[in-house]
């Protein structure tokens, strides 16, 4: 069906990154216009979200050109489903930013490029074209780049420039490989090549364009063994900066792996096993090197890299039961990367430091903010009833069906660790006595008005509110991924709806 | 490096290139130009200008920041995408008027596209342009 509005996730953020740069000399209206604007933004894609869920896919033709030919903007209910994700992460970061980000960094436009980052991840999400994504994944490449060295800290440009470099590579990867599946198809639109591929003869360099696909991605997402430039870099920004990448900058890699492997090429069993292996051991790597790591911000730099593993699990094996779970964790997985990168930002805030050694004592002196995270932690590690439960069941019960014992071993595995290490920063952070440093930092936290200290709090509610929402309220949940995986399986329906034929 | 052949060529270049960089703004819908190679041209205008005069100069002429141009254009852009939404019609829909407009040719809302992108193009350039030589003369 067509709809004409789903552009709008994507203008409303252009729009009010504008507005925000006309404002640019006056840091504290440009807070509330960025606060209003993803607002406004969450409630349109909560509206986008429903009319998709009721009526089926939604497309509009950019230019009105019809497909193939021109940019086709198509919501379906996964892409709406992650649209909605990235409003309400948005909507934390930006309240948090209030005063979690520094009046120097806003003096140089932090809001406006927070927003054009937005802007580019909806894009990414909604675009049909998959010359269109790349040029999307180029939006958010640039935007990131500059929030990531918004300051000029000398780690953050060290940080930098490793993302930058690895992540532009990627992209010369990614539009190789596109250029390769032009020059055999002949068309750009995803709906039009997932029917055109099938009739191409040289299956061998259609094989070769799907690896560099899955290589260009790979690094965008981080999977092993290229991996290595996150948690070299997601450390280095500030936590409000870091909690928009680490919830919502991999998982476009990811986003675009699915569309791309479901659509285009469907895997078949060589590949499958490939990306079971690589899952695999993108699961112990990142685990272990949670473990060895001391500082707080690099142990979930690494747990993001270990839980990326469920998620190309999901992918390796491709059933129903495994594409269910792999879309629950997506979700389950955003809401939470997010919320820890804004609990390790107040908890700077509070002792100045991120060093589990210099840590301590959390519990004495703000049991409720404590037991807030304790939520958060518990669905991270996926105690039953919360969010982090259900895929997991899902997954497991996938890779019993399809007989991938390693799999099994390293989700398990993987699952003990992530649960060792939060035991251990709850016993560093939150329980041990806080250690008698002689430079002793302040707490900036206490001396806050209640307004700041609100600002940085709620945030970490509403994201621990969402989670524990897809906790219980579990069979919701479990209904759009299955339906998800259902339309990723048979995606006929998704390109009738852009091509309008059958 | 103040010559006085430049200083004076560049007084009569500077309306002569930002006409030119107009004309090539305007022909770009079918044929080689468009905003965006018609606002470096502009922008060249510029900073001949501040090569010429000097960099003070530039910009007491210019009377305002030249990065004011980065979001006046990109309304400009915007707007001309979003308003084919307001009437029903996909985003950037073109809608052109029935005739041409004597010299300008045909008007429609690619043409304002391009225009937002002219200004933006401005804007990027002068502004990594003037502070670059702003930090060099210090």
């Amino acid at each position: 069906m067509t709809d004409n509005t789903i552009i709008l996730p994507v203008i409303m953020h252009m729009l009010i990154a504008v507005v925000l740069i006309f404002l640019w000399n006056l840091p504290r209206v440009q807070k509330f216009v960025s606060v209003a604007g993803s607002i406004l933004v969450l409630l349109v894609s909560i509206l986008m979200f429903y009319r998709t869920w009721t009526t089926g896919i939604l497309t509009t033709q950019a230019g009105n050109w019809q497909a193939p030919f021109g940019i086709t903007f198509v919501s379906d209910v996964f892409s709406s489903m992650l649209v909605l994700l990235a409003s309400i992460a948005g909507v934390a970061v930006s309240i948090f930013s209030i005063v979690g980000i520094r009046k120097e960094r806003l003096r140089y436009g932090y809001f406006p490029i927070l927003h054009f980052l937005l802007m580019g991840l909806n894009g990414a999400f909604l675009t049909g074209d998959i010359f269109n994504l790349y040029v999307w994944f180029e939006i958010i490449i640039i935007a990131s780049f500059v929030l990531m060295t918004l300051g000029g800290r000398k780690p953050q440009i060290g940080g930098g420039i490793k993302y930058v470099t690895i992540n532009l590579f990627a992209s010369i990867i990614f539009l190789t490989a596109i250029g390769i599946l032009y020059g055999l198809t002949g068309s750009l639109n995803i709906a039009d090549l997932s029917l055109k591929i099938a009739d191409v003869e040289n299956r061998g360099l259609v094989n070769v364009t799907a690896m560099l696909f899955f290589a260009s991605f790979g690094i965008k997402s981080a999977i092993f063994p290229l991996y290595f430039w996150l948690p070299a870099s997601y450390h280095t920004p500030p936590s409000a900066i870091a909690a928009i990448f680490a919830g919502l900058l991999t998982k476009v890699g990811i986003y675009a792996m699915l569309r791309v492997f479901t659509l285009i090429f469907v895997p078949d069993d060589f590949t499958r096993n490939i990306i079971i292996i690589i899952a695999t051991a993108t699961l112990l790597t990142g685990a272990f090197g949670a473990l060895i790591k001391k500082d707080l911000r690099q142990i979930f730099s690494y747990l993001i890299i270990s839980h990326i593993g469920y998620l190309i699990a999901g992918i390796g094996m491709f059933t129903e039961v495994a594409l269910t779970g792999l879309m629950f964790y997506l979700f389950h997985d955003i809401m939470v990367k997010t919320n820890l990168f804004l609990i390790s930002g107040v908890i700077v805030k509070i002792r100045g430091t991120v060093k589990l050694r210099e840590l301590g004592g959390l519990y004495d002196e703000y049991p409720k903010l404590s037991l807030l995270i304790a939520i958060v932690f518990f669905s991270l590690v996926g105690v039953p009833p919360l969010s982090g439960f259900w895929p997991k069941i899902s997954l497991l019960y996938a890779a019993f069906e399809t007989g991938s014992w390693i799999l099994i071993f390293a989700i398990i595995i993987s699952s003990f660790f992530t649960l060792y290490i939060i035991a251990r920063i709850w016993a560093e952070v939150f329980w041990k006595p806080a250690p008698a440093l002689d430079h002793l930092p302040e707490d900036r936290f206490s001396r806050m008005r209640f307004f700041d200290k609100t600002t940085m709090i709620l945030p970490l509610i509403i994201l621990a509110l969402v989670s524990v929402y897809m906790g219980i309220a579990a069979e919701n949940i479990m209904l759009i991924s299955k339906h998800i995986a259902v339309e990723m399986i048979d995606t006929s329906p998704y390109i009738q709806a852009v091509l309008g034929t059958n | 490096m103040r010559t006085i052949i430049l200083k004076t060529a560049s007084n009569y270049l500077l309306p002569l290139l930002l006409l030119f960089s107009v004309f090539i703004l305007l022909r770009g819908h079918y044929q080689p130009g468009g905003g965006f190679v018609g606002g470096l041209v502009a922008s060249i205008a510029f900073v001949l200008h501040a090569f010429a005069n000097g960099l003070k100069s530039t910009q007491e002429f210019l009377r305002y920041h030249p990065g004011i141009a980065i979001p006046i254009g990109l309304t400009i852009s915007l707007l001309s995408g979003v308003l084919p939404l307001l009437s029903g019609l996909p985003f950037m829909k073109g809608s052109w008027f029935k005739d041409p407009v004597p010299v300008i040719g045909m008007v429609g809302s690619p043409l304002f596209f391009d225009i937002g992108v002219f200004f933006v193009v401005i804007g990027v350039t002068l502004t990594i342009l003037f502070t670059i030589s702003e930090t060099a003369q210090e």
